[in-house]
């Protein structure tokens, strides 16, 4: 069995898996600017233009072409790509602060793009809440206020509101500071301000359109760790933009890569390194420390002939770093084994191979 | 060859900007010299053309059925009683005497309490005590209730048109088809001189309280608009997005996000609308509406300057006063950072309550005591004012008459005369190609259009020649105004010292009636096409020094500190990195320096200018030539719409790097 | 920083309480208001609605009948101040009732007499206006015969300026009054060229300059006028005037006529003849009277209510002559 094979089997496994309980499910998703939008996803023709000769024949930018997942509940979904790949517009989509030109999207099993204007904003108040790359945050009121903004929308009153408000700022991390004004704070702490807005109304799904982009690198580390914290405590399901693939490997369950607005890749962060579905991706994983993202599996072969076959045993998602020492100090290759059954074995040469291509900085 | 090699040939080839419009006017001179003098579209003094008589009936049929048509009985009587009864209410509590006593509500002391009170509130200690003095000096010049006149005035203009104008302004700023609709009407608004409407506005609304309110906030409205608009444009995207996303609906997310958003803005256009309608209450004493611009035309009638500067002075004051406050209290808008330490939070609630006890006590003296009532008029420096202002006048006059007769005539016959000879003797054809031509050259095609449109409207005015002749000052008077825009501007952008001694004297320049400094101007530069271009310089120059040192002081100081590094001298610091960095803030000085020098076309007429100027002021002191005035007036306006979008459209392109 | 400003306001806040303390003590003796409030009005005379047109001897006129209708008629006068069109449009929406210095007019009279029926003539104030060219009086010593517009243009280089291309400059332009200027020059064969001044000022301040620094002028101008009793002025004699010789604005070759300043008042206040349209009617003086008066405001900077009060008490005899009292 070939690795590709093993993503594809994985993937359609994992698929059937998720779909019962998806909370967004989104299929043949458009979303095209320019005169006559409506008319490009429709066109046989015109769906399979690309960029420029889409924008010389109709005047027409297609931001999001034909794109559809699922997100399954309590799962972080992260969609990465370039600045211009259209992850902004498609976040933008699935929460119609823009309105797609075309597809399906369900929302808890709801036709989100039947919504009229009253049951979307029923929805915003309650089921889902979004983080913005500048905050976004309220310059004129006080953090508590900011916080509690998506509560006041909503009619709830003004006692419930401050304790509510009051919970999710510690929650984040910002007591004591519920009196300030937002330009008083540093921008991890707007941030983190932005992060309690969102929890503040107990939303099912979170939104995040790169929202530590314009944070310092130090910061960014210790709001990501904000995010896995919060994601173990409260378990929300999260949609996740980000530009940078260390973050996208770091919080996400499954990556999805876009380019020019269409899909490139969806998986896993090690499926993504270990079996890249195109030079676009390789050359972006190339970077990436495999031996901190690729488990066994990944690297394992079948065992020779030759091959003793009794030694230790490890599972096939256990991440090759963490192998390493187990695997070169052991004078025999180590057994991956799951159920049970023997997959594979992974030798001194496996792991060299990917120590070695770490350390040139490949 | 790929595209972009091709592109870079193309652009190599090309010849620049400055070459293009040099080879246009290099073309037009040679034309000049074979064509002159024919097709010049002359008019003569009394003659009138078709559209002129077709205006003037029109106005004389509105006269004539004023009390028959129930247009006049129900829509118009009713604003009027409305605006009446409102501003007639504002002149009772603070300068008119009051239903059956014989002052007004608040007697001078009483109004210098609560005006220190209010702007406590609105502002800062430090104002108000500014606001406090500003009053008594009024006072002391023996112009109170003058002074309060004014102010009454001013304040109901204001608000009644902020009840209109900031909604107008929040539609403009959610809707692009309605700002693109309004933008024409406000620059029409703004440009079209008062002189035109203030007639026929008391045919509408009466000789009254009405009518000066109405005139001044047509006038003074527009900047609250534009600035609400702008406010609520510039409300950054996430703001709104956020809000969105938490499930607001529209009127939440305007009441919750975009308002206390754009609130700075709003107040700086409070302010800018205030200011327009003090800079109209000298015109507004044409149709008796009362206060201080009745005090500097009475005196003028008698060319005593000395009083009208007095008059003029308090005029500035009441600026200043009304500036800083609004000032003051737009920045107060921005919360965070007036965030009080503990100290001073403590000493508000005694300080609101110790105010607001003293504002009542002022408020009780004033209107039982005579003293507190009625200002004391043996206390006074009004008389020391007009004295010195006299004498320094004769002073200048004695000394310097014959220098600026020299300066006048040099500058007349090098700039002024080859300049309105170009214009004015070119067929009307050949300056039309050639201005459509300049337009696409440094502006764009849109701007061409509109170019285009304006010029043969203009034609259709029956005008011609006389806006020839105007245009030709008002280049001339922007091109000196620019001069003096970037000489002061980059002095005081690169010093804060002269910045602080040169803003005050720029703030009366822009403020003190025009009407005031003319007399001495009329004395030492005689009635000439020259000293209405030096009035349009002092009023325009301010605003575009101001812009300009504000560009300079734009510069990021990393920039300025790079060069210096590199070893540029001063001058090559200004002229290779300040100025060009700041070059959009010199293109708007530009276009809003072209603005306020055309907005003087009228009181150029007033001193020598002739030509369009004086047709509006004959318009309005004429009948037989009212529609010809009127058709002035429609002519300023268009040059000022073809200017300014020619301008913005050469802005927008030099903003795009090349 | 913040400790002072704390310390200032506290300051201000203390000073503040001071000095309201010391002036409410002051005060306890001071006049009250209301206490001294003077007869008003009343009388069967009523409102008065007057227009003030922008200049002196207008408003000597005016304040002097404003003066005789307060004190001795009982009227309430409100003066407004108007330009002239705008005034005769008052007559209309009953906003303005009397007019008292018109100088000519005849269209105003057209469309507000004729026309529209809202206004009526009330007779001349017995002055006499005079419309013409002028120039300061030492030039007529030194420059002989200029006063003789067949000479004018042998005098033509004296009154080149910066705005009349190479001719002599004609100074015009007050615009509030009609000027045939132009025709004049052409029909007259005159090298000159017709500049437009553009306002009062513009002209007061260059016969002012002329009459001071000794530079010439020549312009249009307008007796009895303020400046008049100041500076020197000699009047250009053109064609002499005969009636109709204007009748054609393109071929007028004559001098400006003489006008009879009269009095317009409002058809409604003509018709329910009250003390005060009598007092409007009746009122008339001389050209002497006026500059009395208007010398006092221009020249002494009295206000016109002072001015018109004195005058009033040292020609009883001319009052008491327009309200009917012996």
């Amino acid at each position: 069995m070939t690795t590709s094979q093993v993503h594809e089997e994985r993937g359609r496994h994992e698929d059937e898996a998720l779909a019962g309980e998806s909370v967004i499910s989104v299929r043949g998703l458009w979303k095209v600017f320019g005169p006559r939008a409506a008319a490009v996803p429709n066109s046989p023709k015109l769906r399979e233009l690309g960029r420029r000769d889409l924008l010389d024949r109709t005047g027409c930018t297609a931001a999001v072409r034909d794109v559809g997942f699922d997100v399954a509940g309590g799962e972080v979904f992260v969609v990465m790509g370039l600045s211009g790949s259209g992850k902004s517009t498609l976040v933008r989509c699935l929460t119609r602060l823009i309105e797609p030109t075309a597809g399906e999207m369900l929302f808890e099993g709801d036709d989100m793009l039947a919504a009229n204007h009253k049951q979307l904003r029923e929805l915003r108040r309650n089921k889902f809440s979004m983080v913005f790359q500048h905050f976004g945050l309220l310059p004129h009121r006080r953090v508590i206020d900011n916080v509690g903004y998506g509560l006041e929308v909503k009619g709830v009153g003004k006692t419930e509101r401050t304790r509510r408000a009051q919970e999710v700022i510690e929650l984040v991390g910002l007591g004591g500071n519920e009196k300030s004004y937002p330009d008083q704070l540093s921008g991890g702490m707007q941030q983190r301000v932005g992060l309690a807005r969102a929890l503040a109304a107990d939303p099912d799904v979170l939104f995040f359109d790169e929202p530590f982009s314009a944070l310092d690198p130090l910061i960014r580390r210790d709001m990501q760790q904000e995010v896995i914290r919060l994601h173990r405590e409260v378990g929300k399901t999260m949609v996740f933009i980000t530009h940078d693939l260390s973050e996208a490997l770091k919080l996400g369950d499954r990556i999805l890569i876009m380019r020019d607005g269409e899909m490139v890749q969806l998986g896993t962060g090690d499926e993504l390194v270990g079996a890249p579905a195109d030079d676009y991706i390789r050359d972006f994983v190339r970077d990436v420390p495999h031996g901190d993202v690729l488990t066994l599996k990944w690297i394992m072969r079948d065992p020779r002939p030759d091959d003793p076959l009794d030694g230790p045993e490890l599972g096939p998602d256990v991440v090759v770093r963490e192998a390493t020492r187990q695997v070169l100090q052991a004078d025999k290759p180590v057994k991956v084994v799951s159920d049970g059954e023997l997959l594979g074995i992974v030798g001194d040469d496996e792991i060299l191979a990917i120590v070695a291509r770490q350390e040139s900085g490949a | 060859m790929s595209t972009a090699q091709l592109r870079d040939t193309i652009t190599t080839r090309r010849p620049s900007k400055g070459a293009l419009v040099a080879g246009i006017l290099a073309v037009w001179l040679v034309a000049w010299l074979v064509l002159r003098g024919t097709h010049t579209l002359p008019l003569g003094a009394a003659q009138l053309t078709g559209l002129h008589e077709w205006l003037n009936d029109v106005n004389d049929s509105i006269g004539a059925n004023r009390n028959s048509n129930p247009l006049f009985l129900y829509f118009f009587n009713i604003i009027r009683l409305i605006v009446d009864e409102f501003t007639t209410f504002i002149q009772t509590v603070l300068s008119e005497p009051a239903f059956d006593s014989p002052i007004p509500m608040l007697g001078w002391l009483g109004v210098v309490a609560v005006a220190g009170y209010v702007c406590y509130l609105v502002a800062n200690i430090r104002v108000a005590l500014l606001a406090m003095a500003g009053l008594v000096f009024l006072g002391l010049q023996g112009l109170w209730t003058e002074s309060m006149d004014t102010l009454a005035l001013t304040i109901s203009a204001v608000l009644i048109a902020l009840l209109f104008a900031i909604p107008l302004g929040v539609w403009a700023g959610l809707s692009d088809r309605f700002n693109r609709l309004i933008t024409p009407v406000l620059d029409f608004m703004q440009t079209m001189p008062t002189f035109v409407y203030l007639a026929p506005l008391t045919l509408f609304f009466l000789i009254g309280p009405a009518s000066a309110t109405i005139a001044t906030l047509i006038y003074a409205a527009p900047p609250v608009i534009r600035l609400t608009a702008h406010g609520i444009r510039s409300v950054p995207r996430d703001m709104v997005e956020a809000s969105e996303s938490l499930g607001s609906t529209r009127r939440q997310t305007l009441t919750k996000v975009l308002l206390p958003a754009a609130k700075r803005t709003i107040v700086l256009g409070i302010n800018q609308t205030m200011m327009a309608a003090l800079a109209m209450v000298t015109i507004a004493a044409l149709i008796d509406a009362p206060g201080l611009g009745k005090t500097v035309i009475k005196a003028l009638q008698t060319q005593d300057v000395g009083t009208a500067f007095n008059g003029g002075l308090a005029i500035v004051v009441l600026a200043i006063i009304l500036d800083r406050v609004t000032t003051a209290a737009s920045a107060k808008a921005r919360p965070s950072h007036t965030a009080p330490s503990r100290g001073a939070a403590m000493l508000r609630l005694p300080m609101l309550i110790g105010g607001g006890v003293l504002a009542a006590i002022g408020v009780w003296l004033s209107r039982t005591y005579v003293w507190a009532a009625e200002f004391p008029a043996d206390v006074e420096i009004g008389s020391t004012i007009v004295r010195a202002t006299d004498t320094a006048t004769e002073w200048v006059k004695d000394n310097f008459a014959a220098l600026t007769t020299d300066l006048k005539d040099v500058v007349s016959a090098t700039l002024i005369d080859p300049l309105q000879a170009l214009l004015v003797q070119s067929p009307w054809w050949l300056v039309a190609a050639v201005i459509i031509a300049i337009s696409v050259v440094i502006g764009s095609i849109r701007a061409a259009v509109v170019s285009a449109v304006c010029l043969a409207l203009l034609v259709g005015t029956g005008l011609w020649q006389d806006a020839m002749t105007t245009l030709a000052q008002v280049l001339l008077a922007t091109v000196i105004v620019m001069v003096l825009g970037i000489v002061l501007g980059v002095w005081m952008g690169r010093s804060p010292r002269v910045d602080r001694v040169v803003r005050p004297v720029l703030d009366a320049g822009q403020t003190m009636p025009p009407f005031v400094y003319l007399v001495p101007f009329l004395a030492l530069f005689e009635a000439t096409r020259f000293t209405a271009i030096i009035a349009a310089v002092v009023y325009a120059s301010p605003v575009a020094i101001k812009i300009v040192t504000d560009g300079i002081r734009g510069v990021s100081a990393t920039t300025v500190e790079a060069a210096t590094a590199s070893g540029s001298s001063t001058w090559q610091t200004i002229t290779k990195v300040q100025l060009p960095m700041s070059r959009r803030a010199l293109t708007l000085a530009t276009n809003q320096g072209l603005i306020y020098v055309l907005s003087m076309v009228v009181v150029g007429g007033l001193v020598g200018a002739g030509a369009l100027g004086y047709q509006v002021v004959a318009g309005f002191s004429q009948g037989q030539l009212y529609g010809k005035g009127l058709a002035a007036g429609i002519a300023i306006v268009l040059l000022g719409v073809m200017l300014d979008r020619m301008t913005q459209a050469a802005a927008k392109r030099a903003d795009r790097p090349s | 920083m913040r400790r002072t400003r704390i310390a200032s306001t506290r300051l201000a806040l203390g000073a503040g309480i001071a000095l309201l303390a010391t002036l409410t003590l002051s005060a306890c003796g001071g006049a009250k208001v209301g206490e001294d409030s003077g007869s008003s009005g009343g009388g069967e005379c009523g409102e008065f609605n007057i227009a003030i047109n922008p200049w002196v001897g207008y408003e000597a006129n005016a304040a002097v009948i404003a003066e005789v209708a307060e004190q001795e008629l009982g009227c309430n006068v409100n003066k407004k101040d108007l330009k002239e069109e705008v005034a005769w449009q008052g007559f209309g929406t009953g906003e303005v009732d009397a007019i008292v210095e018109n100088w000519g007019h005849e269209d105003l009279k057209q469309k507000y007499i004729k026309e529209q029926k809202t206004a009526v003539e009330a007779g001349s104030t017995g002055v006499k206006g005079e419309i013409g060219w002028f120039v300061p009086k030492w030039m007529t010593e030194k420059y002989p015969g200029i006063t003789n517009w067949k000479n004018l243009n042998k005098y033509a280089n004296l009154f080149k300026t910066s705005e009349s291309g190479g001719k002599g400059q004609l100074l015009d332009g007050d615009p509030s009054f009609v000027t045939n200027d132009e025709a004049l020059v052409k029909n007259l064969n005159l090298n000159y060229k017709v500049v437009y001044a553009g306002s009062e000022n513009a002209l007061n301040e260059a016969f002012t300059k002329a009459d001071e620094q000794r530079t010439p002028v020549l312009g249009y101008f307008y007796t009895p006028q303020w400046l008049q009793t100041q500076v020197d002025l000699v009047r250009v004699k053109l064609p002499q005037y005969k009636p109709g010789c204007d009748a054609d604005p393109e071929k007028i070759a004559c001098d400006y006529p003489t006008y009879d300043l009269d009095k317009i008042v409002s058809k409604q206040f003509a018709d329910e003849n009250g003390p005060a349209f009598k007092l409007v009617k009746n009122f008339q003086w001389t050209n002497e009277d006026q500059n009395q008066v208007a010398t006092m405001i221009a020249k002494d900077k009295m206000s016109p209510e002072q001015a018109a009060k004195k005058w009033v008490q040292d020609n009883k005899d001319k009052v008491n002559s327009w309200i009917g009292k012996d």
